[in-house]
């Protein structure tokens, strides 16, 4: 029974959007090769939900926003790279990074099926949730937990780009209702 | 004659004087923010755009007098054509938006 339990929890935790933020929290407290692995992947996920709309998508505000998706992430995920090669740290594979793989890749799967401006409105839709996701995540697990200054920093400018972000996948969904 | 030679020295001085009175203006991109967030500035001078970010972004005039593209860590110039007050933004980055005060 209490397996059951634990189970429909985990799997209700997956579902949830704010899964980035539960598996945080599940963890006592994260290091920073952990956090530099979250925010990489976090990344990635991004950047492949955009490809995947750079293919699919139909309307030019919403591919113009998947361009901008893969600039910035890509910019972003460089300067991590960079950083943690600087600092000599390996990024930790963690439970929260696996949690936000395995939800992304439902997404993807999720999102194939859809065409058109079905796909469209699901994709942006999706864009906001994540990235609101991922800015609380930031703002409240992730940035106060680095010890690291510089990485601190990189995850400062990181959620200032990705409020940006937020905050245009916003104005996109609204031009598409 | 002689006078002639005068007046030629005369246009001579003034054709060369007239970029002695133009400036260049430096605007810097960094960390997402335009700085100085207003600028004013003459017709003729040079605007030097700084992108100090890993990120691309673009100077672009609301009214579409100019849209200068800064890939990341680059800089561009652009020459001031026309006067007005000039609102540009990022159009990549909405968020970043500062004035250019374009004087006659």
């Amino acid at each position: 029974m209490l397996v059951r339990w634990s189970a429909a929890i985990a799997a209700a935790v997956l579902l949830s959007s704010p899964v980035l933020l539960q598996g945080a929290r599940a963890a006592d407290k994260l290091t920073d090769p952990q956090i530099a692995h979250i925010a990489y992947t976090a990344g990635v996920i991004d950047i492949n939900a955009a490809k995947q709309a750079l293919k699919k998508a139909k309307n030019k505000d919403v591919k113009a926003f998947a361009e901008d998706m893969v600039r910035d992430h890509e910019a972003v995920n460089k300067q991590a790279l960079a950083l943690v090669k600087k600092l000599n740290v390996t990024p930790e594979d963690n439970d929260t990074s696996k949690a936000l793989s395995k939800q992304a890749s439902d997404k993807l799967a999720e999102l194939d099926k859809l065409n058109g401006a079905a796909f469209d409105k699901a994709y942006v839709a999706n864009e906001v949730a994540y990235h609101k996701t991922v800015n609380g995540a930031l703002e409240t697990q992730l940035i106060p937990s680095a010890s690291n200054a510089e990485l601190k920093s990189l995850l400062q400018t990181g959620l200032k780009i990705f409020q940006g972000h937020e905050q245009h996948a916003e104005h996109v969904a609204s031009e598409l209702k | 004659m002689r006078l002639g030679r005068l007046s030629l020295i005369v246009i001579v001085f003034a054709a060369t004087a007239v970029p002695a009175h133009t400036a260049t203006i430096e605007i810097t991109m960094q960390n997402l923010v335009i700085s100085p967030a207003e600028v004013s500035a003459k017709v003729g001078d040079t605007i030097t755009w700084i992108n100090k970010d890993v990120f691309a972004h673009t100077a672009t005039a609301k009214n579409g007098d100019f849209d200068v593209n800064l890939p990341p860590n680059k800089s561009a110039t652009s020459v001031l054509k026309k006067a007005g007050t000039v609102d540009y933004y990022c159009r990549y980055h909405p968020n970043m938006k500062a004035t250019l005060k374009i004087e006659p």
